[in-house]
């Protein structure tokens, strides 16, 4: 590639452009850029290109056909994807029957009062169970019109909207100066139980921010998973737990969760 | 207990959940790869069996690249079985990089004319006349919405090798553009292109 010494690597001017530059590197092109008119021009033409990209419809979606053809390739095609209450109860319920051992236990049995006796029962893949509830939350959350029940980027318009619906007050932090968007709130069920969800984005990726008490075993230090491709952290703050999923990549996550954390701590704590 | 049975519906279940959201990026970049509608489709068909069966030991990294990477294999896979001349494996990309400019003078206001006239279909045609691997690399990043770390895993190249496809890529694509729009006339490429090579063979240009 044709760098020269008074000008910017064109690598550099794309990266810059595709926000892929650290911050030191965005300083020293940034300014490069200002006080060279050939680079600028450079870049400004790159901008364009991508531009013009995003604006035209490139994307090629999937014809109807192709669809059918995919879904037919899997046999649990055939059972929708169920809502949130129903799933949970048929989870909820396929457990306690494995539990104990060949006893039906109908509909009758509401899916809040046996997840009651649930919280009591279980030991050690309890976590393991809610981490496997959170991500499908997250997956059913993706589908198009169930992320948001309030869309906004005010956190002072999401914190209040939780007020009667939870027992909690879930934290709503703004974190878009470092880079991740604060889109709105939803209440969500876990384990029968209904939970805070605060949305946040960065680029393209949605991060569901589930929060609650008593959402897991308590865990001081944060607990990574990956389930389904999903990356999943899990920690207690303040008495709530607190569950990140997203496919965003696993160091960005961790950086969201720092984050959200650091935020959480009073001032002077260490 | 049936658990067998309900833990393969199970299993295809989480699967269809997790994979599914993304198929019409499958779909895009197998356009884009084969170039026509009915190989793209046996490809991506061909890349979710494939996923299916290897859900078991996926890890990670995201859902999205992982299919990606899977559908590149088969369309790779098909490009060698056919022989075709287009195989894009391993192409030494420094090598190739004198085959075009990889930057070009403006000649009146391309930008400005890139962004008054959005014509979809010629940016498209653009974008698949891009000689492997630059039409991958632009896909995955502009269409497909990865960011370099993961379209170096797509492509199993270094990050380093992504940035200089990328920019090989909207080089050829503002040339492209610029010749399509007529804005880049006669004088314009051997102007450039004598430049280039003007050190390696003197005299020859014309």
């Amino acid at each position: 590639m044709s760098v020269t010494a008074n000008h910017a690597d064109e690598m550099l001017l794309n990266a810059l452009a595709d926000g892929e530059l650290d911050a030191g590197h965005v300083r020293d092109v940034e300014a490069h850029v200002a006080g060279c008119a050939a680079c600028a021009e450079k870049f400004k033409a790159i901008r364009a290109l991508r531009a013009a990209m995003a604006n035209a419809s490139l994307k090629e979606p999937a014809p109807a056909h192709l669809r059918s053809r995919i879904e037919a390739l899997f046999p649990a095609a055939a059972s929708e994807p169920a809502p949130a209450s129903a799933s949970l109860k048929g989870a909820v319920a396929r457990w306690w029957r494995s539990f104990i051992g060949g006893f039906a236990v109908g509909g009758a049995l509401s899916a809040a009062a046996t997840a009651i006796l649930v919280i009591g029962l279980f030991t050690a893949n309890q976590d393991q169970q809610i981490a496997d509830e959170v991500v499908s939350a997250h997956v059913r959350s993706l589908q198009a019109g169930h992320l948001m029940d309030v869309q906004t980027s005010d956190q002072h318009t999401v914190k209040p909207w939780f007020n009667g619906k939870l027992d909690v007050a879930p934290p709503v932090i703004d974190l878009t100066a470092q880079g991740f968007t604060l889109l709105g709130g939803r209440l969500d069920y876990i384990e029968g139980e209904p939970v805070a969800s605060v949305i946040y984005q960065r680029r393209k990726h949605v991060i569901n921010l589930f929060v609650a008490q008593r959402l897991g075993a308590a865990r001081a230090t944060v607990q990574a998973k990956t389930i389904q491709g999903y990356n999943v952290r899990h920690w207690t703050e303040q008495g709530l737990d607190f569950w990140a999923v997203s496919d965003l990549a696993g160091d960005e996550l961790d950086e969201f969760v720092q984050k959200i954390s650091a935020d959480l701590r009073p001032p002077g704590a260490s | 207990m049936a658990s067998d049975a309900s833990g393969e519906q199970d299993r295809a279940r989480r699967f269809r959940d997790a994979a599914l959201p993304y198929l019409d990026d499958v779909y895009t970049l197998a356009r884009y790869l084969m170039r026509n509608s009915a190989d793209a489709e046996d490809a991506v068909q061909e890349c979710y069996l494939r996923a299916l069966r290897h859900f078991d030991s996926y890890r990670g990294p995201a859902m999205k690249p992982w299919l990606l990477a899977i559908l590149k294999n088969v369309c790779y896979a098909e490009f060698a079985r056919r022989g075709k001349q287009d195989v894009p494996a391993d192409v030494a990309d420094d090598e190739t990089a004198t085959d075009e400019p990889v930057w070009q003078e403006p000649q009146s206001t391309p930008e400005a004319s890139l962004l008054r006239q959005q014509d979809d279909a010629t940016i498209r045609n653009l974008v698949s006349a891009l000689p492997e691997p630059f039409r991958e690399a632009i896909v995955l990043r502009e269409i497909n919405d990865l960011s370099y770390q993961e379209i170096a895993a797509v492509a199993r190249v270094p990050v380093g090798t992504v940035m200089s496809r990328l920019n090989r890529a909207r080089a050829m694509l503002r040339a492209a553009w610029n010749a399509a729009n007529g804005a880049a006339q006669a004088t314009a490429r051997p102007a450039a292109q004598s430049a280039r090579s003007a050190a390696a063979t003197p005299g020859s240009a014309s």
